[in-house]
């Protein structure tokens, strides 16, 4: 078992350890707020000889994720850190390395984007990133940051998956609080993530391969993205297994869908990132009161595990979807729609009501939290769900 | 340098049978470039546009070097980033100490010029230890001849059209060459097709030197000029004796003219074959001709008084 030692750290504190233990070969980044103490105490680890990682100080996040595909396909263990603006203007880049199938890992301090300009956290930077291929681990606290950060070596690095993977954690809220995390000895995460073995490396100078090949002209474009769909769906096995092994490691839990009380629930919240933590407290004191209250987090949104929120909403009256993110002129937030449509194929049709809450860091105070379980209440009881999408506690 | 016929000799890490254009100057600039990087494994990037998409129609490619091409603005952050695996798997004890590989990039003048001269100029003052190449032929040629910032003053293009409210390209073109140099790198140089043992010397220097190198290479485009496609070194020949295209290097910081231009022909011995300057000769644009001549002998000048200084 590992030596585990409790620290009082910032999420970005912990999640630099994180990829300090990995040993990336490269790491390309750019600064922005409030990622940049990530990319700081690398910097520190590369200043102090503690890594071997070459350290590629990059003019922008597209240059950072340019020099990612390029390192990745060279055959290196790549690692880069970003936020909003930052992840927007990588967005192309995202793309390529999904579809160029690279192992690269990420990490995104979730922040509002852009206009007007906000520093603080949503989810609008990474929900506006979901199609472009990666897997997308959430943290809820700066431990799972931490964690997740090290099973996204072992997930995107797999060969069943080849997929660049996210580790996020909420901007300001996780990114910047002391929390306590308990850190694995460097011996045991090493010997977890193991060594990379890449394949078709441009630096296997033996067997030259061509990277980024032209599949257009009728060519086989439309196979390569069922490949890609493919892949993804194999790594729904991959996650949760490297899952149960970190969570044996660790002795934390592991679930791309994690539940609170969902045994006896009447009503239920859906719910990503640091929100997770205060809508458990809520839930609980209003079981207090007789209501029947459960959380649904979802820790991994893509894959999108909707076979496991099926069965964690089993039984429920009225379910509420919140959404630190808008998806403006669709019928609610992404998380909703991907929510409402899980729950399509179920007979037995139940309220779901979406509430998009906390954009550009907006408190989400506990009275909140609290007016949406006793809407789902009333709800449950028979009362007539809203029409449309609830701004959560908006002016 | 080796000579002629011991780059004969050398394999041609380009092979033939590309998709190409027949006396597209792109290919015999990549060709001069790699036989200059001698016998060393070279990795090649490349940007989007021409060159790429004409050499890895898949499952094909006619790359016999490990190659990437990954988007149009990238070449040199991504080659940045393929020299930065070599330095990190190093460190690692993943590939030998002593190991040598040679980086180079390659971006049309669109993926250079425009697009992609923040990741270049990134690159570039980050050190690393590779070649850019700019195979300039003067317009965004691979999506059907739309001006770029290297395009000429009174060219037309297809973004930059002849009638009665313009007559082709309303401005001057960028001195990248001058802006590289600006980058205090170990090494730059402008070179064209037409001549090969100065290009093919260029390129063995820009291998050479620890840390970054550019050359700004002049590649017709015999579809873009309206020429015909046999004249594609005679026109790059003529922009070189013209002065239009100087030749010269600056080797930390040393600037060398390394072709001398005897009896520099006039500016129009250059233009008037190429069908996307006719317009230049109907009566009326004499004015507009004739600032090109300026503009060609003001560069020149300025040009001439910086060789032999540092």
């Amino acid at each position: 078992m590992p030596t585990q030692k409790t620290v009082a750290a910032t999420g970005n504190t912990v999640v630099a350890e994180a990829m300090r233990q990995c040993a990336p070969d490269v790491m390309a980044a750019y600064p922005i707020t409030p990622q940049t103490t990530i990319v700081e105490e690398f910097a520190g680890f590369v200043a102090k000889g503690r890594v071997h990682t070459e350290y590629v100080t990059v003019e922008s996040e597209h240059s950072a994720m340019s020099a990612c595909v390029g390192a990745s396909a060279a055959g290196a263990r790549v690692m880069t850190a970003t936020a909003s603006q930052g992840l927007a203007l990588m967005w192309e880049e995202l793309h390529i390395a999904s579809g160029m199938r690279l192992p690269i890992v990420m990490a995104n301090a979730n922040r509002a984007l852009s206009a007007p300009i906000n520093i603080h956290c949503d989810h609008s930077d990474i929900m506006g990133a979901r199609d472009t291929g990666w897997i997308t681990l959430f943290a809820e606290t700066a431990q799972e940051a931490y964690d997740n950060t090290i099973m996204a070596v072992r997930i995107a690095e797999h060969p069943d998956v080849l997929l660049p993977t996210m580790s996020c954690l909420d901007g300001f809220i996780t990114t910047h609080s002391i929390d306590r995390v308990c850190i694995m000895d460097d011996e045991s995460v090493t010997g977890f993530v193991g060594q990379y073995e890449p394949q078709n490396a441009l630096l296997d100078l033996e067997n030259p391969v061509t990277h980024g090949s032209f599949a257009g002209l009728g060519g086989p474009f439309f196979e390569f993205k069922k490949a890609q769909r493919e892949a993804i769906e194999r790594s729904r096995a991959v996650i949760n297994e490297v899952g149960a092994e970190f969570s044996a490691l660790s002795g934390r839990p592991f679930g791309m869908v994690e539940t609170w009380g969902m045994e006896d629930a009447d009503v239920a919240v859906v719910v990503i990132g640091s929100t997770a933590g205060n809508v458990r407290h809520v839930a609980r004191q209003m079981r207090d009161s007789g209501i029947k209250a459960g959380v649904v987090k979802i820790r991994c949104f893509r894959p999108f595990p909707y076979a496991e929120l099926v069965e964690a909403l089993s039984g429920v009256k009225a379910v509420a979807v919140m959404d630190r993110a808008e998806s403006f002129g669709a019928e609610g937030g992404p998380l909703f729609l991907e929510v409402r449509s899980a729950l399509y194929d179920r007979t037995e049709r139940v309220p779901v009501i979406n509430y998009i809450y906390g954009l550009g860091g907006s408190d989400v105070r506990l009275e909140l939290i609290e007016s949406v379980l006793n809407d789902l209440s009333e709800i449950a009881a028979g009362a007539v769900a809203p029409d449309g999408l609830v701004y959560l506690g908006s002016r | 340098m080796a000579n002629l016929k011991e780059l004969t000799h050398r394999e041609d890490r380009l092979e033939g049978g590309h998709r190409l254009c027949a006396g597209c100057g792109a290919s015999i600039a990549v060709r001069q470039v790699l036989l200059g990087a001698g016998l060393e494994p070279v990795v090649v990037g490349c940007a989007t546009g021409c060159l790429e998409v004409s050499t890895t129609i898949y499952p094909y490619s006619s790359w016999k070097t490990p190659f990437i091409h990954n988007a149009f603005e990238n070449s040199a952050a991504t080659v940045s980033g393929v020299e930065a695996a070599f330095k990190g798997l190093k460190a690692a004890g993943k590939i030998p100490a002593d190991k040598k590989v040679k980086f180079v990039a390659f971006g049309g003048d669109g993926g250079t010029y425009d697009i992609g001269l923040q990741s270049l100029s990134g690159a570039m003052e980050r050190g690393h230890d590779m070649v850019y190449v700019c195979y300039d032929n003067g317009a965004y040629m691979n999506t059907g001849i739309q001006r770029s910032s290297a395009t000429p003053k009174g060219a037309w293009a297809t973004t930059s059209e002849v009638g009665v409210a313009q007559q082709g390209k309303q401005q001057r073109r960028k001195d990248l060459t001058q802006i590289m140099a600006a980058h205090n790198i170990p090494y730059v140089a402008q070179a064209s097709i037409s001549h090969w043992k100065d290009l093919t010397m260029k390129a063995e220097k820009a291998f050479a030197v620890e840390g970054p190198a550019f050359l700004n290479i002049f590649a017709p485009c015999p579809r873009g000029w309206r020429i015909p496609f046999d004249t594609t070194v005679e026109i790059a020949k003529s922009a070189v004796q013209t002065g239009y295209w100087p030749l010269y290097e600056v080797e930390d910081g040393v600037w060398r003219q390394t072709v001398k231009v005897m009896n520099r022909k006039p500016v129009v011995e250059f233009l008037k074959p190429q069908g996307r300057f006719k317009h230049l000769f109907a009566p009326g644009n004499e004015a507009l001709l004739a600032e090109v001549q300026t503009d060609v002998d003001r560069q020149w000048d300025a040009l001439q008084s910086r060789f032999g200084s540092v």
